[in-house]
C-alpha cells in the first residue's frame, strides 16, 4: 500500500486514466464477444429442443413439426419465421398426416405475462394439451397452473365451442368447462382467457379442416438432423 | 506462517466475518433467490466465480489501476465475469437460469463483491486476495444454501426437488414466498448474534477468572 501511495503521489494524467479505462473496456468487450459466440450454438439448440418437446407434449402422437405463418391470408410453412411474426406450429404423425396445431399464446397473468403453448385439433375443435412456457406466478399458489397435474390434464380434451370457461372446482358439467384451481383462480382464469383470445384471433386465419398445409421434406430432414 | 495467513483469510469469510451473517451484505440475492436449495446453489456458484475471478484480476493489476478510476475498473471487471457467468448458466442449465432470471445480471450490483475489491483485493497480494475471495464466496454459498434448504423443506416439503415427507405434509407456502425469506433470515441472524453474545460473555468470564487468579 505504501509503495502504491508513493507511486501515485502526483495525480496521474487524464490520458492515463482514459487509456486505463479504454483498455479495460476493450479487453472486457473481447471477453464478452468470446463467451457469446461460444455459447450461442448451445443456447439456440436448447431453445429449439425445448420448443420441439413442448409441441410434442401438447399434441399427442406427433413426431414431426413445422412452423406456419399467415401470409396474405394463407397459412404457409416457413423455415425461419420473421422475428415479430405470429407463428403457430403444425404437428404431423409418422405417416406425415396432419394431427393438429400447437399454438403459442401469451397474456397477462397475476404477476407478469404468462406464455403458453396449446395443442388444437381443428377437425374436432378440441384443445388437446397445454404447456406453460413462461410464467412468474406466485410460487406455491399461481404456479399450480403448471405444477398441478389434474389441472394440466384438464386440457387433454377441452372443447373451444363456444369458448372455454373456468368453473369452480368439481362443477365441470360440459365439454367446454374446466375446473379452476383452488388458490389460483386468477392464474387459471388467465390461462383460459389467453387460450380463448388466441383461438379467436387465429380461428378465422386457419384453413378449413382437411386442407392444412402438408409437411415439407426439407423441414423434416432439418429438424431430425438437429435432434 | 504463510500458510496460516492464507488459512486465516479463508476462514474469516466462512465464519467470523461471514458476508451475510456478520456483515449483512448481498441481501438482495439472499432474499430473492433462496426459495429452493438448487437456486441457492446456482446463485452461490455464480457469485463464487465472479468474486474469485474479479479478486484475482483486481489484485494482479492493483499497481496499474490509477486510484481515481479504480471503481470503474472494478465494475468493468466484475461486469465481464457476470456476463460470462450469465451466458454459461444459460447454455448449461437453462431451467435454473430461468428461475434466477434478473438476479444473475444483478450480481454486478452485489455490494459484497465490489466491497471485497475495494477493501481487500486492491490492497493485498494476489494469493491472499484469492484466499479472501474464496472464503467470502464459500461463506456466501453456505448462507444461501442454509436459507434455501430451510425454505424449501418447510415451504415445499422437499430438498433439491426430492420430496421428504408423505403426501400428508401440508406445505408452509409462505416460506417460499418473499416473507419467508425475511422470517428465515431473521431467525438465522438471531441465532448468530446470540452465539456471538454467548461467546463474548464466555471470553469475558475467562479474562475475569485469569485476572483474579494472577
Amino acid at each position: 500500500m505504501t509503495t502504491d501511495t508513493n507511486k501515485q503521489a502526483a495525480p496521474p494524467s487524464s490520458i492515463r486514466l482514459v487509456l486505463t479505462l479504454a483498455i479495460a473496456g476493450l479487453i472486457s468487450g473481447i471477453a464478452i464477444i468470446g463467451i457469446y459466440e461460444s455459447t450461442l450454438p448451445t443456447i439456440t439448440a436448447n431453445k429449439a429442443r425445448e420448443l420441439r418437446e413442448a409441441v410434442f407434449k401438447v399434441l399427442p402422437g406427433v413426431t414431426r413439426m413445422q412452423a406456419l405463418v399467415n401470409r396474405n391470408g394463407e397459412l404457409v410453412a416457413v423455415e425461419a419465421p420473421d422475428k415479430d411474426e405470429p407463428v403457430i406450429y403444425g404437428g404431423y404423425d409418422e405417416t406425415r398426416e396432419f394431427v393438429g396445431y400447437a399454438m403459442p399464446a401469451a397474456g397477462p397473468g397475476f404477476q407478469d405475462t404468462i406464455a403458453i403453448l396449446y395443442g388444437y385439433k381443428p377437425d374436432e375443435k378440441l384443445v388437446v394439451g397445454m404447456e406453460v412456457l413462461e410464467s412468474r406466478e406466485t410460487p406455491g399458489l399461481g404456479d399450480k397452473i403448471y405444477k398441478d397435474a389434474v389441472w394440466v390434464a384438464g386440457f387433454n380434451a377441452l372443447s373451444v365451442e363456444p369458448e372455454i370457461v373456468a368453473v369452480k372446482k368439481g362443477t365441470k358439467s360440459s365439454a367446454n368447462e374446466i375446473d379452476a384451481i383452488t388458490g389460483a383462480t386468477i392464474s387459471s382464469k388467465a390461462v383460459v382467457r389467453i387460450i380463448n383470445e388466441a383461438h379467436t384471433a387465429w380461428s378465422s386465419n386457419l384453413p378449413p379442416p382437411g386442407s392444412e398445409p402438408t409437411i415439407q421434406e426439407t423441414e423434416t430432414a432439418n429438424t431430425e438432423a438437429g435432434q | 506462517m504463510k500458510k496460516n495467513e492464507s488459512y486465516e483469510e479463508f476462514i474469516k469469510g466462512v465464519w467470523r466475518d461471514n458476508p451475510v451473517f456478520a456483515q449483512v451484505l448481498g441481501m438482495c440475492p439472499m432474499l430473492a433467490v433462496t426459495n429452493s436449495a438448487i437456486n441457492a446453489v446456482a446463485m452461490g456458484m455464480a457469485t463464487f466465480f465472479v468474486l474469485v475471478g474479479s479478486s484475482f484480476l483486481v489484485s494482479s493489476f492493483r499497481n496499474w489501476i490509477p486510484k481515481q478510476v479504480r471503481i470503474s475498473c472494478f465494475i468493468i471487471i466484475i461486469a465481464t465475469f457476470v456476463t460470462i457467468a450469465d451466458y454459461t448458466l444459460l447454455a448449461l442449465v437453462p431451467t435454473v437460469h430461468k428461475e434466477l432470471g434478473a438476479f444473475i445480471p444483478l450480481i454486478v450490483a452485489n455490494c459484497l463483491i465490489l466491497g471485497r475489491q475495494e477493501a481487500f483485493a486492491s490492497r493485498y497480494p494476489t494469493r491472499l486476495a484469492v484466499m479472501d475471495a474464496v472464503g467470502m464466496a464459500v461463506g456466501f454459498l453456505i448462507a444461501l444454501l442454509s436459507l434455501g434448504a430451510v425454505r424449501e423443506i418447510l415451504g415445499d416439503g422437499a430438498l433439491f426437488g426430492v420430496k421428504l415427507f408423505s403426501v400428508n405434509f401440508e406445505p408452509w407456502v409462505i416460506m417460499i414466498l418473499p416473507p419467508g425469506g425475511f422470517l428465515t433470515l431473521g431467525v438465522i441472524l438471531l441465532f448468530f448474534n446470540w452465539f456471538k453474545f454467548k461467546k463474548d460473555e464466555f471470553l469475558d468470564d475467562v479474562a475475569e477468572a485469569e485476572r483474579r487468579g494472577s
